[in-house]
């Protein structure tokens, strides 16, 4: 029966990881503890269900948006597609700023910058999961990179009229229109969400091979320069 | 009209002389004439128009009234797209971004005194001449055939009657009959184009004419994507298709469109459709422009200039430029690099650097996207790849179905942006 494995696994699953968590840095009753931070929305562990964000139970063997019964977001969908799924990277990635793997997702949580909170948190996640992906087991070696967008990154000024020059390469694929079937529409984004979805394609964060190519050889100001265009493109004269 | 931020900055960046004088002339606005209103040249007539808010004057000469495009024509074989959603007008760049389409044929360029002849007798007089004319056929390529037999035997490789006809082709075989492809020897316009082709003729022939059979001639060792269409066509299309290489003789071959046979390395077969595509060139006005090189015609990769004359730029497939493939998406590319360098030539804007881009995406079977695709950089000897990706031998039913999805938005967005 679901429930009582699903009991019986997390108790299982509680006595390894805190084995586990605290070799790898991430300590599960601390994790715990901040996942308030969560539980507005989400629920995990024995009958977890689906509230405002999907139940989280098992999140570590899946891919994104796989839950049966949520409906989510477009954004959310389409990262999915392309082949989003939860691992210690990516969860770490998204949690400490969601909106650098998904820009339109409806998770509206501000992000929890500190790495040792991450850690905690996802080594709590894990306890409900049954064969975690790629937990490094001994840090500090195997610790993820730092996705948040520096600040004088984002504090960089583009400049929009070689942002409309360089995004003759965008609309290739992407319409001005903000059509978004097939290809997702990237008009009238705020700044800040586009320099960081551009950054998490540069950095290999995001999945999508013509992302990653594209952003790949961008410089922080051509990122910028596009940013600044994209966010105003219908007040153009 | 309001002073825009583009003519100030252009205003300040000419006085400051950075840039060399522009060439404004006193007596009128400069002009620019554009020959093929394809992926290459419409999109640059459109970009020069639109960026240059009316300071240039561009005519667009294309003898067509509707452009339907080779990309997604392989789709229209398949039977996943309608011939009149391949359809595209001038109507837009006409009303919208002031161009004079022309509906006529270029026939000749006079390099001296700077002027186009069409057919009907009118001369044309540019400052910049832009030369999009998309591909010919080499005369005497496949022994047997000229273009007066694509009627009987269709290339479909220039979109329209020639890929309905192929498709009807294909329709009227009899039961268990067999298609027949000469492929192409390389350079030649879409590299994955022959062999999408082959997948979308053996889905149609799976529904309709199981038994069939697909026989391709290739010159070539290997082709685009090959391990990604080998896969497909093991699980999709087993023992339909065989493919004949240059190693058996897949590049010698003689076809006879009376007697309908195709002659692969001496072996004559009886075959119901044949299509062959022969190895390319320049279109053919590139040629009488006295601007070619052997098939093609080079160019300066910064601003994809003719190598032969500083006032030409050519586009698209009919330039030798490097490492880029010949596609839609790479014309469209070079036609944007292309507009920028041709309007700081004339108007003193800013000119950025050259930097391109392609993807090609091929369907496969049915939700079966696969794709393939690399950026560029301009090089003092060529367009030179930067860095790319192609899709993976066993990927997810669902990431394929995704890359299928994409594929339909990148059509509608490039078509956009080709013909406004
Ligand atoms: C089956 C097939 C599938 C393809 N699939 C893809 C794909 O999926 N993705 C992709 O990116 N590319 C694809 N391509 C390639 C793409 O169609 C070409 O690379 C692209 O059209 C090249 O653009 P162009 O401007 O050089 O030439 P074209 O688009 O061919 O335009 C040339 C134009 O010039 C006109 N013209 C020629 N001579 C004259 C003259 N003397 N005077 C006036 N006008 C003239 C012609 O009428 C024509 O309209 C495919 C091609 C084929 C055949």
């Amino acid at each position: 029966m679901v429930f009582q494995r699903l009991t019986a696994f997390a108790l299982i699953g509680l006595t390894t990881a805190t084995q586990v968590g605290a070799e790898a840095g991430g300590d599960p009753t601390r994790g715990e503890a901040l996942f308030r931070q969560c539980s507005g929305c989400h629920q995990i562990g024995e009958g977890a269900e689906n509230r405002i964000g999907p139940q989280l139970n098992h999140i570590f063997d899946r891919a994104a948006g796989a839950v049966e019964g949520f409906r989510y977001s477009n954004g959310l969908s389409r990262a999915a597609a392309v082949g989003l799924a939860w691992n210690y990277d990516t969860l770490d990635a998204f949690i400490e700023n969601p909106r650098t793997l998904v820009s339109n997702t409806r998770m509206s949580f501000r992000g929890m910058p500190d790495q040792q909170d991450r850690d905690d948190l996802v080594a709590y996640l894990r306890v409900f999961s049954d064969s975690p992906m790629n937990i490094p087991e001994a840090a500090p070696t195997a610790r993820a990179v730092d996705h948040a967008v520096a600040p004088e990154v984002l504090a960089v000024v583009g400049d929009p009229a070689y942002g409309e020059y360089l995004s003759g390469e965008c609309t290739s694929c992407h319409q001005k229109s903000g059509a978004s079937d097939g290809i997702p529409s990237i008009t009238n984004w705020r700044a800040e969400d586009f320099v960081i979805a551009m950054h998490a394609y540069k950095d290999g964060v995001r999945a999508h091979p013509v992302m990653q190519m594209m952003a790949g050889r961008l410089s922080t100001e051509e990122i910028a320069a596009l940013a600044a265009y994209f966010e105003r493109i219908d007040q153009k004269v | 009209m309001p002073l825009n931020r583009r003519t100030f900055i252009g205003a300040v960046v000419a006085t400051s002389g950075v840039i060399s004088t522009p060439m404004l002339r006193a007596q009128g606005r400069p002009r620019v004439v554009v020959i093929g209103g394809g992926a290459g040249g419409a999109t640059a007539a459109r970009y020069i128009a639109k960026d240059s808010d009316g300071a240039i004057d561009v005519t667009l000469v294309e003898p067509s009234r509707a452009y339907y495009t080779c990309f997604f024509s392989n789709l229209y074989i398949g039977g996943f797209r309608e011939m009149n959603s391949l359809g595209h007008s001038y109507g837009t760049l006409a009303a919208e971004y002031g161009i004079n389409v022309v509906h006529d044929w270029a026939v000749a360029v006079d390099r001296d005194a700077k002027t186009v002849t069409l057919a009907s007798g009118g001369v044309l007089p540019y400052d910049r001449l832009i030369v999009s004319p998309g591909i010919d056929f080499v005369d005497g390529a496949v022994k047997g055939w000229d273009v007066s037999a694509q009627n009987v035997m269709p290339h479909a490789y220039k979109a329209g009657s020639q890929t309905e006809l192929l498709k009807a082709q294909i329709l009227a075989m009899p039961e268990g009959g067999t298609f027949a492809m000469v492929a192409p020897p390389n350079p030649y316009r879409c590299p994955p184009g022959p062999y999408e082709r082959v997948s979308m003729v053996a889905h149609l022939l799976k529904q309709v004419n199981p038994t069939a059979k697909i026989i391709v001639a290739d010159p070539k060792a290997n082709f685009s994507k090959q391990g990604l269409f080998e896969e497909g066509w093991a699980a999709n299309y087993a023992g339909m298709i065989e493919r004949v290489g240059p190693e058996f003789g897949g590049g010698n071959v003689e076809v006879d469109p009376v007697a309908m046979t195709i002659s692969i390395d001496g072996d004559v077969n009886r075959i119901d459709v044949c299509n062959v595509i022969p190895a390319m060139k320049a279109g053919r006005i590139a040629q009488i422009a006295g601007i070619t090189e052997g098939n093609w015609a080079p160019v300066n990769a910064h601003d994809m200039s003719s190598k032969m004359d500083s006032n030409i730029h050519v586009l698209g497939d009919a330039a030798a430029q490097g490492d880029m493939p010949k596609s839609g998406y790479a014309a469209n590319s070079q036609a944007k690099v292309c507009a920028n360098a041709v309007r700081g030539a004339l108007t003193g804007s800013t000119v950025f650097p050259a930097r391109f881009a392609n993807t090609c995406w091929s369907l496969i079977d049915t939700d079966n996207g696969v794709k393939v695709g690399a950026t560029y950089e301009a090089t003092p000897e060529k367009i030179a790849t930067v860095n790319g990706f192609i899709s993976e031998i066993g990927e997810s039913a669902e990431l394929r179905a995704a890359t299928y999805r994409e594929s339909i938005g990148w059509y509608e967005g490039i078509t956009v942006d080709i013909f406004g």
